[in-house]
């Protein structure tokens, strides 16, 4: 299996006002691979984000995923590959019931009615919150969104998962859960995030960016303890792998 | 602080709608068309009419009681809503003074019956309309609407409209009480800087919009939003329709309050 394969080539986008948020990134990931994207505020995580989907088009460089070169004609054969999980689950879920929701995608693919069912369900169940399906989603707590949000993308069966900031706004067990969630997931994974521990557990690949460059692409394990690398980017070591000294009462 | 409160109580009604009762469990359709042919019997009668609207407040009533509905709730949301009833008709009594009847010997000029019957009409009208979303689920009734063939377009927007609404007022209260927690005495709530306020709550819903497009494109979103169908007539639903709307009409037609009064009378003699 080899068609689900994200590859950039010198990618670059400018935004409308000039902007420049992404100047010439190259990078290839390959099946199954789960890839953390780190990098400080503004460094262009979101907006390559976008670009994998197609909602921006690269003004240069090419974008293929599964060997479909990405342009305006094929965003929609792209888009059926690429589940996106947005970084505000409040802007995912628009319609007024989960189960609505999570239809959402599937109907839109044009399965009959017992499949986006069965779909529907088996996402739900998946990240568990069967239970939620007749609530409106602003009953819901922050958790139980992010992982509805994760649901309505799972019930569309993507090649690829694309993740901004999946752990924000989490409490710990809930993180935790989702952490574990993720790892369960046997699909190409792109997540983009500050929580460098989730990254260092789920993904073992990570691409550093920085002002809009690859500045490293390389395994977490050896990129994410590498304390000069990381400072010089801005970042930190993983709040695990960090010793502090314990305060004891004397 | 205000508008905490009554952010609170639009969570309210929706909390209400989400019962299960007799009224809960009636098919939207049903409740729609029975509560419209309700306001148009309701609006028909003359202009001077007091007593024979009286028996029409069953209906409230009935949908107040049997769906299990706080009463201050509903009443409250009519009040607020009041003023502009008070106000088409606040100067009938100036304009009209012709006088009408007298009961008791205490003259009545047309101006005061109208304005009296246009509070009635509005109580009765505001109070089933409220009544209706607070007894049916929101998503519920625009599942109706669009089954009875209201354009698709409107019933999507209403779609989003109830679903933002709660997000929206989220984040404007948190902007609100961002403000409250920097401003001192009467500095920093001027009018001006509640422009701004509001001028940053307008961009802020654009720029969601936009994602929220976003977010809809990703998900194979094509120009058409298909609405789940899950709702079935059922016998009671008509028995309920049929059974009401015969009572709206015998209510318009014989004045109930007047038999009943000329029964009691010659009862008594």
């Amino acid at each position: 299996m080899s068609h689900h394969i994200v590859e950039l080539k010198d990618v670059c986008y400018a935004y409308p006002d000039g902007t420049e948020a992404l100047k010439g990134i190259t990078f290839r990931i390959l099946h199954g691979e789960a890839v953390g994207l780190v990098g400080t505020n503004g460094a262009g995580k979101t907006t390559l984000l976008l670009n994998l989907n197609g909602h921006l088009i690269p003004t240069k460089g090419e974008i293929a995923v599964g060997e479909v070169p990405l342009s305006k004609g094929t965003r929609q054969e792209i888009r059926r590959k690429v589940g996106f999980v947005f970084q505000r689950p409040d802007d995912q879920l628009f319609m007024p019931t989960v189960y609505e929701d999570v239809a959402f995608g599937p109907i839109n693919l044009g399965l009959t009615e017992e499949k986006v069912e069965e779909r529907v369900t088996k996402a739900l169940e998946m990240v568990g919150c069967l239970h939620l399906r007749n609530r409106p989603p602003h009953r819901l707590s922050e958790g139980q969104k992010r992982s509805v949000a994760i649901a309505t993308v799972m019930a569309m069966k993507p090649d690829i998962l694309v993740m901004d900031e999946p752990g924000s706004n989490l409490d710990p067990k809930s993180r935790r859960q989702l952490i574990n969630l993720l790892k369960g997931f046997r699909h190409t994974k792109i997540i983009a995030s500050h929580d460098l521990d989730m990254i260092l557990d789920v993904c073992e690949r990570c691409i550093i960016i920085k002002d809009g460059k690859v500045v490293a692409d390389g395994p977490s394990e050896e990129l994410l303890l590498n304390e000069t690398l990381l400072e010089e980017n801005n970042l930190e070591l993983p709040l695990s792998r960090q010793c502090r000294p314990v305060k004891r009462p004397s | 602080m205000t508008f905490d409160l009554e952010f609170f109580n639009l969570g309210y009604l929706d909390t209400l709608s989400n019962k299960d009762t007799l009224v809960h469990r009636i098919d939207p359709r049903i409740k729609i068309i029975v509560s419209f042919i309700f306001i148009l019997f309701v609006v028909s009668f003359h202009k001077y009419e007091i007593s024979s609207l009286m028996p029409f407040f069953l209906y409230p009533v009935f949908l107040l009681t049997a769906g299990d509905i706080p009463f201050k709730a509903i009443a409250k949301k009519v009040l607020f809503v009041s003023p502009f009833a008070l106000f088409i008709g606040i100067f009938n009594p100036l304009f009209d003074t012709q006088v009408i009847t007298s009961p008791f010997g205490i003259p009545v000029s047309g101006g005061w019956l109208s304005f009296l019957s246009i509070i009635i009409k509005f109580v009765l009208t505001v109070s089933t309309a409220i009544l209706l979303i607070a007894v049916t689920s929101f998503p519920g009734i625009c599942e109706a609407l669009e089954r009875m063939k209201c354009p698709k377009l409107f019933v999507i927007q209403l779609l989003f409209l109830y679903r933002y609404l709660f997000v929206l007022l989220d984040v404007a209260l948190r902007m609100m009480r961002a403000r409250e927690a920097r401003s001192f005495g009467g500095r920093g709530k001027e009018i001006r800087t509640f422009i701004r306020l509001i001028s940053v709550l307008l961009i802020r819903s654009v720029e969601r919009a936009e994602r929220i497009y976003l977010a809809m494109l990703s998900r194979g979103f094509r120009g058409e939003i298909r609405v789940l169908r899950s709702l079935r007539l059922r016998p009671f639903d008509i028995v309920f329709a049929a059974g009401s709307i015969t009572m709206f009409y015998l209510l318009r037609n014989y004045d109930i309050v007047d038999l009943v009064g000329a029964a009691l009378e010659r009862v008594l003699r």
